[in-house]
């Protein structure tokens, strides 16, 4: 009976796999396939070697990682002070964070370009750095679901009040309180949110291409709608780069400070 | 108290409409250990929270060493603090946690460090400096958390049930062990408890309190052998109950079931035919005759129960049934269940319930 019943496991187990497996395999043979003399890695020099691949990434990725930052400034001291000082407000919070998946990103984008053209109060789109700021506030928005949800959940493992308050009573202020203990102890949760903020933001299409930016995901997307070959590389290499952050968090989590909560 | 340490004068708190501690005042000596002793929701913690800054009291006035604190956030008031829950911050070792009020004092790295060594050796953990939280027992959390609440030298030592979450053996050594540290450091201390032996067995002071209100405030003997309220005798200690009639109050004669029994204590104004609440401490009373006891009412054994070390004895005394333990002596059998007794006691032992 029981190994019957670890038969099929296995037999789901390897069909799951295949459903995983096999898309990527043929994107990646395909990829390959730019040489009609045999298989290369031609497609992929392609894109490494194009200018437009090296500018769009690299402010994607400076984009993503300013995302993050702002984020983590937002998220942590709204998260912890809700936890702390206000817990009757959370499901306004919560439903406010999820106000994003509700909303499409066209209507935000629309929003911000007549909130504040160039003609409007706060003329962010009048300078370039200013339709840059935007976009990253805009990527926070878009991120906040996952990252209030990744730092709430963080608190959700401590004793956020007890701590804060044998915190003060030895003299700390609240700099000192979440610089030195709520945030190293939630901080496996926001390198979560952190990594799910850079995927979102890599792969983001709408609000950079209508505000006109220089991003990684209208790049894809122009890619893909000209060339064969190159998107499928471009695919593996965005995969990869997905498992490259994982792993790095996995990295990061097996070194960050020691908790009760997380003893191994 | 003209030279009180800490003084609690007239302080209330209310949560909305509800007043949880009403017209609370306290003086304490420098160095004395006082317990605050009553039931959930008493009071007691919020009191507690309240000199910690924790709370601000909706009236009254808090003074720590002749300084106004009322108004003043946690971190200004130079106070140690235990929790119930430890508190220890996880993602420090040990030596950093007792290190942490040190840190943040701005003292400078050496001395932090022989000053966490020094802690470390009065609570007897020297080698656990490099641990982390997660890798000690609840007990010694609990040292590590009284080290790092000592550390900075604080002026007043607070207990918010620190024993409350260890298992019965280690409560009793870490109780002992928290009094023998605050005498030597001759820290003014306030310790919240609802457990009575705790309080009675590590206390200058108990405050007894009772929703909202400090019922009694005396030593543990005086809490103990002279409750004030009906609450405090309840509370405190194990009571044996007795529903009687005053027959005369001028010689303090009591009816109790069918028999007479003087009392000592003020009968408080009761008239002839007055009912009054009586108790008796189980320790107060024998079984049969025994020397100076000048009290006796008869009964029926109603049960008994065998401890060990001593024998439990439950004897029907009108609708009253009065607890006692005696020792157990192997030459002398246990009681038997429906046997006619007598439960004899000195009329000093008698409280008169208000």
């Amino acid at each position: 009976m029981k190994r019957g019943g670890a038969w099929w496991a296995w037999l789901i187990f390897f069909i799951g796999m295949l459903y995983f497996i096999v898309p990527l395999i043929a994107t990646f043979h395909f990829s390959l396939k730019m040489k009609r003399e045999g298989l290369s890695f031609e497609a992929y020099r392609v894109v490494f070697s194009s200018s437009q691949f090296q500018e769009t990434f690299t402010f994607s990725v400076v984009a993503a990682i300013c995302t993050i930052i702002l984020g983590v400034l937002i998220v942590v001291p709204t998260a912890y002070w809700v936890r702390l000082r206000m817990p009757q407000l959370r499901p306004v919070i919560e439903f406010i964070t999820l106000l994003p998946l509700v909303i499409p990103a066209i209507v935000i984008v629309f929003g911000y370009i007549r909130m504040y053209g160039t003609n409007s109060w706060l003329p962010f789109l009048g300078t370039i750095t200013g339709t840059n700021v935007l976009l990253v506030i805009g990527y926070v928005v878009l991120a906040l679901p996952y990252m209030y949800r990744a730092v709430d959940t963080g608190l959700r493992t401590i004793d956020v009040k007890t701590l804060t308050e044998a915190a003060q009573i030895m003299g700390a202020g609240w700099t000192t309180i979440i610089g030195r203990v709520i945030l190293p102890n939630v901080l496996i949760a926001v390198l979560s949110g952190a990594f799910l903020t850079f995927a979102i933001v890599l792969g983001e299409f709408t609000i950079a291409s209508l505000l006109n930016r220089p991003a990684f995901g209208p790049y894809m997307q122009n890619l893909g709608a000209n060339r064969a070959y190159e998107p499928a590389a471009l695919a593996i290499i965005a995969f990869l780069l997905t498992w490259g952050c994982m792993t790095a968090i996995q990295f990061l989590a097996r070194y960050a400070p020691k908790s009760a909560n997380r003893p191994n | 108290m003209a030279d009180s340490f800490l003084s609690i004068q007239h302080v209330k708190k209310s949560f909305g409409e509800v007043t949880v501690v009403q017209d609370f005042n306290l003086d304490v000596a420098p160095g004395e250990f006082v317990s605050f002793l009553g039931p959930s929701g008493c009071g007691k913690t919020t009191v507690l929270r309240m000199v910690a800054g924790f709370e601000e009291p909706t009236a009254g006035k808090i003074v720590i060493a002749g300084k106004d604190v009322t108004r003043l956030k946690p971190n200004q008031r130079n106070i140690g603090m235990v929790f119930q829950a430890y508190a220890l911050f996880p993602n420090l070792t040990v030596a950093q946690n007792i290190a942490f009020g040190l840190r943040v004092a701005g003292m400078p790295k050496a001395d932090q460090g022989k000053r966490v060594a020094e802690m470390l050796n009065i609570i007897k953990l020297p080698q656990m400096g490099d641990r982390y939280p997660y890798q000690l027992s609840g007990g010694q959390q609990q040292r590590i958390a009284l080290a790092r609440a000592l550390a900075p030298s604080p002026k007043l030592l607070l207990l918010d049930e620190p024993l409350s979450a260890l298992d019965a053996k280690v409560r009793v050594s870490l109780r002992d062990e928290i009094r023998s540290i605050q005498k030597r450091l001759g820290i003014t201390t306030v310790f919240v408890t609802h457990d009575q032996e705790e309080a009675l067995s590590i206390s200058d002071r108990i405050v007894v309190m009772y929703q909202g209100v400090a019922e009694q405030m005396g030593t543990p003997f005086e809490i103990y052998n002279r409750p004030s309220t009906k609450f405090v005798a309840n509370f405190v200690g194990t009571l044996n109950v007795l529903e009687g009639t005053v027959s005369d109050p001028a010689k303090g004669t009591v009816k109790v079931a069918d028999d007479m029994i003087t009392v000592k204590s003020s009968l408080n104004g009761a008239k002839a035919g007055d009912a009054v609440t009586l108790a008796l401490r189980p320790e107060a009373i024998a079984l049969g005759e025994y020397p100076g006891h000048d009290q006796k009412l008869p009964g029926k054994i109603a049960d008994v129960n065998f401890l060990g070390s001593v024998i439990r004895v439950k004897v029907a005394v009108g609708k009253a049934i009065v607890s006692m333990d005696t020792f157990n002596k192997s030459t002398t059998p246990p009681p038997q269940v429906g046997e006619p007794a007598s439960i004899t006691f000195t009329s000093r032992d008698v409280l008169v319930l208000h």
